[in-house]
């Protein structure tokens, strides 16, 4: 019978949705394998009400460790409470929700448990010989389809979005404590504070248009004719983040994981490849344009028009045509 | 301080990509490959801590023969010598045998700080520093914007990237791993000089044997995961393309956002 373990993760006492996702993941993946339903864990400290909520769906148990040594996150005291549980209990599967903090620490937790380690998957299916899980590849234009080999646990996470978080099966699961040994805790990084990252002064999220730049635009001399795009639609001009590292925009135009969440009425994406931390910023856009000179790019499947052509010619086209529109 | 930086060889993937003949990677011939985009800033910031301190950079790189281009680019730029895990039992690791075997290559030397980038591009498992750093016993953290290497060289300020627009500042004792994001420097270009002195620098090629690892450790053989296929995704659900010249192609664009999707 196949144990199934799923981690939670809590922020101040919040599930993120990316961490009601890994729980869908786990009850698919208990579902196919036969067998128990799967165990949650969660870490951190004063978290009654988050386990609470957790215990609302159908698992077998959910795991409190609630201890004042959880309560700022960090690797070694994650690792300490999460090995000692994998050393313990030999799940077969642990699934995480695929975000910054897991991947800070769910690496290091499989090199210490010896467990194997599957990053960012989006699927699963039954392949012969067993699992086969996939992942997308080289900026999401490829995927890969891998098999788990050898004996032991192996810590999965799971990509924003890849298992829908109303795929959750409801329920009532029992909460246990888990006892925190601080002797198991390494401090191994002393957290001295948190900081806003460059104080987001522009607002994209109420924005009706958004023109985004990508790399492919060029550089800093090259953003013109997307200003000029921008100002026919009444939009305003954001950028993928390697737009944001080279300097060509100031950081608080950025779109994606580490920028904003925006969902316009128009994202017009030029020279933009479409790799997950963008589109996780703009896939809630009603309707994405995108112009890319590569039509393997993986931004045309979530784009509802595409244009294969050089953004040079293609922007001042289209600013033309929409001036001559709109009349 | 000594500063040990790990580089991977990935494809660009602006070129044209095409499944290799057993469908499990690509074909290589005419692909061509560049340092992976997060291991050029995790170089950087190795050479700017290692010119401020007065030390040295070490490139570490796991992969086929023609990663010697990539540590050339390094050494070029400025690192002082190369360690390339090349043996073909190395190859075709996971995230887990490949962390193993640069932790067994950067144990044999005394190293201040290990910086890697923070995930490859191809791959993108994001976990290989964070290995090596469990197996040297050191502390790490993943997804670095800000290192600041404190007086004394004891200890170091690092800045982690987190959802939502936060940074977490920590202090970490040295030595460490930290993997590095993009856009945290600005990645030096190569002089002339720098290439033609690139070409007397060392480059070692140690084998498993020398590492003091089994063979059977390392590479595809020392990994929990193995892949059975790479595809491109099934197209379908995608965009309508809108062909033609770039005037038509514009024309049928605007008339379906004004139309169609009504937003014009
Ligand atoms: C932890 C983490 C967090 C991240 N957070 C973010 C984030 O918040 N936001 C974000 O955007 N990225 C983020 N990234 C980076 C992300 O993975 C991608 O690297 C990035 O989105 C790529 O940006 P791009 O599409 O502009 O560039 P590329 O991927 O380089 O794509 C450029 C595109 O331009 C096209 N192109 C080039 N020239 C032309 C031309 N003349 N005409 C038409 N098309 C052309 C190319 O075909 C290509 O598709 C993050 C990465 C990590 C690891």
């Amino acid at each position: 019978m196949a144990k199934i373990w799923v981690v939670v993760q809590q922020r101040e006492g919040q599930l993120p949705r990316i961490s009601w996702e890994a729980v869908a993941a786990a009850q698919k993946l208990a579902a196919h394998l036969g067998g128990g339903k799967p165990e949650a864990f969660v870490l951190g400290a004063g978290i009654g009400l988050a386990a609470a909520e957790v215990a609302k769906a159908d698992l077998a148990a959910v795991h409190v460790a609630d201890d004042e040594a959880l309560r700022t996150y960090t690797p070694g005291g994650t690792i300490g409470v999460l090995a000692a549980a994998i050393r313990a209990g030999r799940p077969d599967y642990v699934i995480f929700p695929h975000t910054y903090q897991s991947v800070d620490f769910v690496p290091r937790l499989a090199q210490e448990t010896e467990s194997g380690l599957l990053p960012e998957v989006t699927g699963f299916a039954a392949g012969d010989g067993g699992l086969v899980w996939t992942r997308p590849i080289l900026g999401g234009k490829l995927q890969s389809k891998v098999k788990v080999k050898g004996e032991g646990t192996v810590l999965v996470s799971v990509q924003s979005g890849a298992f829908p978080a109303d795929g959750v099966i409801k329920g009532e699961a029992p909460l246990q404590p888990l006892a925190v040994d601080p002797a198991g805790l390494r401090a191994d990084r002393e957290i001295l504070g948190y900081e806003e990252v460059a104080g987001e002064k522009v607002d994209l999220t109420k924005a009706d248009f958004i023109v985004a730049a990508g790399r492919g635009v060029g550089g800093a001399d090259k953003m013109g004719p997307l200003e000029e795009l921008a100002k026919v639609l009444g939009a305003e001009i954001a950028a993928s983040r390697p737009v944001i590292d080279g300097g060509w925009l100031p950081r608080d135009r950025q779109i994606g994981s580490s920028g904003q969440t925006v969902a316009p009425r128009l994202y017009v994406a030029v020279g933009i490849s479409g790799a997950i931390q963008h589109l996780v910023g703009m896939k809630g856009s009603s309707v994405i344009v995108a112009i890319n000179k590569d039509p393997g790019a993986p931004i045309f499947s979530v784009a509802q028009y595409g244009i294969v052509g050089d953004l040079h010619e293609v922007v001042p086209a289209l600013t033309a045509a929409i001036q001559a529109a709109k009349g | 301080m000594r500063i040990a930086v790990c580089i991977k060889q990935v494809p660009n993937t602006e070129a044209r990509l095409r499944v290799s003949r057993d469908g499990t990677w690509l074909e290589e011939d005419d692909l061509p490959f560049v340092i992976n985009e997060n291991d050029t800033f995790a170089l950087e910031e190795g050479l700017k801590w290692a010119e401020a301190t007065g030390g040295e950079v070490v490139v570490f790189s796991l992969g086929p023969d023609r990663v010697k281009d990539a540590l050339l680019k390094a050494l070029a730029v400025g690192a002082a010598r190369a360690v390339h895990l090349a043996d073909p039992a190395f190859l075709g690791g996971d995230a887990l045998a490949t962390g193993r075997a640069l932790a067994a290559a950067i144990r044999r030397e005394a190293f201040d700080l290990v910086l890697t980038g923070s995930q490859s591009d191809d791959l993108r498992f994001g976990g290989t520093g964070s290995i090596i750093a469990g197996h040297l016993g050191w502390p790490h953290v993943w997804l670095v914007m800000g290192v600041e290497v404190e007086a004394g060289h004891r200890t170091a300020k690092v800045t982690r990237e987190m959802e939502s627009g936060v940074n977490e500042i920590s202090r970490v004792a040295l030595p460490a791993v930290l993997e590095i994001q993009a856009g945290i420097n600005h990645p030096r270009y190569a002089s002339l000089k720098g290439i033609m002195a690139a070409k007397k620098k060392e480059i070692s090629r140690p084998t498993p044997a020398e590492l003091g690892l089994d063979a059977a450790a390392v590479g595809a053989a020392g990994s929990r995961l193995e892949v059975v296929s790479v595809a491109f995704p099934e197209s379908g659900s995608g965009a309508q393309m809108l062909e033609g010249d770039v005037k038509t192609a514009v024309a049928a664009l605007v008339e379906k956002l004004q139309k169609e999707a009504r937003v014009l």
